[in-house]
């Protein structure tokens, strides 16, 4: 039953080909087929240097069955803000603009540019689909890698020493109209929130965690089921902000240990029992936070 | 219809005439009045356009390969600093070939801290793939950004208008403002083949591996070639319709000089004046004043200076560890000329970081290269510091 509800609730249409050059379970790569389908074809896509520089495919081929820009890599939002001035001049008002871009491009070198779109209230969608490295150049440490995560620059003697940036909170300071976020294991939930944000005129932007089987250690088949148990463990709760007030949670958080989570994935795989301890605080304290802006906006 | 008005005001009305639809820019000394105006004229509906007033001039350019991706006829202006933070995108939107327009108000690097006038950050963006035009007078800073745009979109390459910052941004001179409907009809709405279009979807800079990357690189040089032609045309076009124009080289009084300066922006108006001066007395000096610095304008500079004896080249800029970078681009163009006919080429640094170029100094200059050409010794490789304490 509940098989056929989730069929009829996503679109049919393909705007992603089956041709493209991703890993084997990217979670990055699923996430572009589900957000262009909540997006429909009348979508302009600018991509900054991430994964799916490559995925998307070389010369002259395209794995997208709509426009796309390659950029630079701090360029995602400031490119789709040109594309939508233009867009604005020859009066089309129905196209989205999406800026796609990784955790690299958004939470580190592409900041500012997205802060300013941000701060301008820019009609464009941005998503950050969320691998937790930079992947694409084999991984290393991103401000979106989680503590005690191994990386190329944080091997096992020194694991990533920092939690992961809060980047919600910080769209959120900017009060743009919606922020959110959402994970490939909830496609129905991810459309959704992609096709409110699209109806909406400002500044958009949904988080996805993006599993990556390569960067994660993981198996290839484990994407979705990593996805799902971030959720439950609240390690990435689902939820989305009105114009950084309306804080709502979007799906049940359950709060399963985070350890069977931790000890799937080989990145973690020197953490002693009391590091993970030491996560799963953190885990309970953000979401202690998360919980009481949900309760005040109420 | 005559104004009097500042040099980065004769940018901002350029652009009105133009009719750019997308400006997305950030504000930096000496290029503030260049945004500020335009601001103004999008403000009151004299322009309508888009301006995208971002956060960075890194962003400014890259809103502005967005913007011109889509279609648009699109402008951009800055200064020093904030060029250098161009760069990167300097890069991709000429690789993307995108017919943006730039104003650069030349201003010398830091540190030390300098909002005074030098080229060194235009010239440091000599390979990114932009064609670069430097300017003397307002007049010439209106014309030429008019006629950026249609060189821009005939060969599908950006251009960077360049002036003197103070000495031209900053300087109020009257200028001949065209009429609107006849620049309307020297220069039509943007027509593109290619552009990010739901109706047609294509990817745009895509991954190009060795196999295809060359060939990429090789249609952006038949461009600049092609621009070479197109610049002269434009600017045969804008006589017809405007009666100015300016040429990619311009000669003064060389005829059969036996010294000739060669000098960009400001320095020219400067050197005018020294080289009236000189001729008054019967010396037989002249001036060619480089305009077009890319593309190199090979041919019509070996026209300009082939058989003159000496040559003069006065640079407000330096490449350290080499020279003057006109003086190498001259050096390198006058190479293959038969050896009777080949200048000795004589290298000065003039003027940088906004030091007064005075009559005094062109002359200084000239003298300069009448001793070393007296002398009979070969012309030193090293370029002598104008004007500079001991």
């Amino acid at each position: 039953m509940s098989q056929i509800v989730i069929k009829d609730k996503i679109p049919r249409e393909e705007l992603m080909a089956s041709g493209h050059v991703a890993c084997p379970g990217c979670g990055g790569t699923l996430a572009m087929r589900l957000v262009l389908k909540g997006l429909g074809p009348k979508t302009i896509v600018t991509l900054p240097a991430c994964c799916w520089t490559i995925i998307s495919g070389p010369f002259p081929q395209t794995a997208l069955g709509v426009p796309l820009l390659h950029t630079a890599f701090e360029t995602a939002a400031a490119a789709a803000s040109g594309i939508r001035a233009a867009l604005d001049m020859q009066g089309d008002k129905d196209t989205t603009v999406l800026g796609w871009a990784g955790d690299g491009g958004t939470f580190d070198i592409g900041l500012q540019a997205l802060s300013g779109a941000a701060e301008r209230n820019e009609d464009i969608l941005y998503v950050c689909y969320d691998n937790e490295a930079y992947m694409n150049t084999g991984i290393q440490r991103s401000s979106a890698t989680p503590w005690g995560a191994w990386t190329t620059t944080t091997p096992v003697g020194t694991p990533k020493s920092h939690p992961k940036k809060d980047l919600i909170a910080i769209l959120a300071a900017h009060r743009i109209p919606y922020a959110a976020t959402a994970t490939v294991a909830d496609p129905v939930d991810l459309i959704g929130k992609v096709q409110k944000a699209k109806a909406i005129r400002g500044t958009k932007f949904v988080h996805i965690l993006a599993p990556c089987p390569p960067g994660w250690k993981t198996s290839d088949e484990e994407t979705i089921e990593l996805a799902r148990m971030a959720v439950r463990t609240r390690v990435f709760p689902l939820y989305e902000v009105e114009n950084g007030q309306r804080w709502r949670f979007t799906a049940e958080h359950p709060g399963d240990p985070v350890e069977p989570y931790i000890r799937k994935q080989g990145r973690f795989r020197h953490l002693t029992p009391e590091q993970i301890r030491h996560i799963q605080a953190e885990v309970d304290a953000r979401w202690e936070l998360l919980k009481r802006r949900v309760e005040f906006s109420a | 219809m005559k104004k009097v008005m500042m040099g980065n005001h004769a940018v901002s009305w350029g652009v009105r005439l133009a009719r750019a639809e997308v400006i997305a820019a950030y504000p930096i000394t000496p290029q503030t009045q260049v945004v500020e105006e335009l601001s103004e004229m999008c403000a009151t509906g004299a322009l309508k356009a888009r301006f995208i007033k971002v956060e960075s001039e890194h962003s400014a350019m890259a809103a502005c390969i967005g913007a011109a991706s889509t279609g648009a006829r699109t402008f951009t202006a800055t200064s020093a600093q904030g060029l250098a933070l161009m760069h990167e995108v300097l890069h991709w939107a000429a690789g993307a070939r995108l017919p943006i327009v730039m104003a650069d108000i030349n201003r010398a690097m830091a540190p030390g801290w300098t909002v005074w006038t030098d080229q060194n950050d235009s010239l440091s963006q000599r390979d990114t793939g932009w064609l670069q035009i430097y300017c003397e007078s307002n007049q010439e800073v209106l014309d030429s950004t008019v006629q950026a745009f249609k060189i821009a979109e005939k060969v599908d390459l950006p251009v960077m208008i360049v002036l003197d910052a103070f000495y031209l941004s900053h300087t109020y001179e009257p200028v001949d403002v065209p009429d609107a409907a006849e620049v309307d009809a020297f220069l039509p709405k943007r027509v593109t083949r290619y552009k990010l279009d739901t109706n047609d979807p294509r990817s745009f800079g895509a991954l190009a591996p060795p196999p295809v990357y060359m060939e990429m690189r090789l249609r952006q040089q038949e461009a600049m070639e092609e621009a070479l032609r197109v610049v002269d045309e434009v600017d045969e076009e804008w006589h017809r319709r405007f009666g100015r124009r300016y040429g990619a080289v311009e000669s003064y009084r060389t005829e059969g000089a036996e010294l000739v300066l060669v000098v960009s922006g400001t320095i020219a108006s400067t050197a005018r004046y020294v080289v009236d001066q000189l001729r008054e007395k019967g010396e037989k000096v002249g001036l060619v004043k480089a305009r077009l610095f890319r593309p190199f304008p090979t041919a019509a500079m070996r026209k300009a200076l082939a058989g003159v004896p000496h040559v003069a080249v006065l640079d407000r800029n330096i490449s350290p560890g080499h020279c003057g970078i006109f003086a190498e681009e001259i050096r390198a163009a006058l190479y293959d000329l038969e050896p009777a006919s080949r200048p000795a080429i004589h290298g000065y640094i003039i003027g940088l970081g906004g030091r007064d170029v005075k009559p005094e100094n062109i002359i200084d200059c000239v003298d300069r290269t009448r001793e070393a050409a007296r002398s009979g010794k070969p012309t030193p490789r090293e370029d002598v510091w104008v004007g500079v304490q001991p």
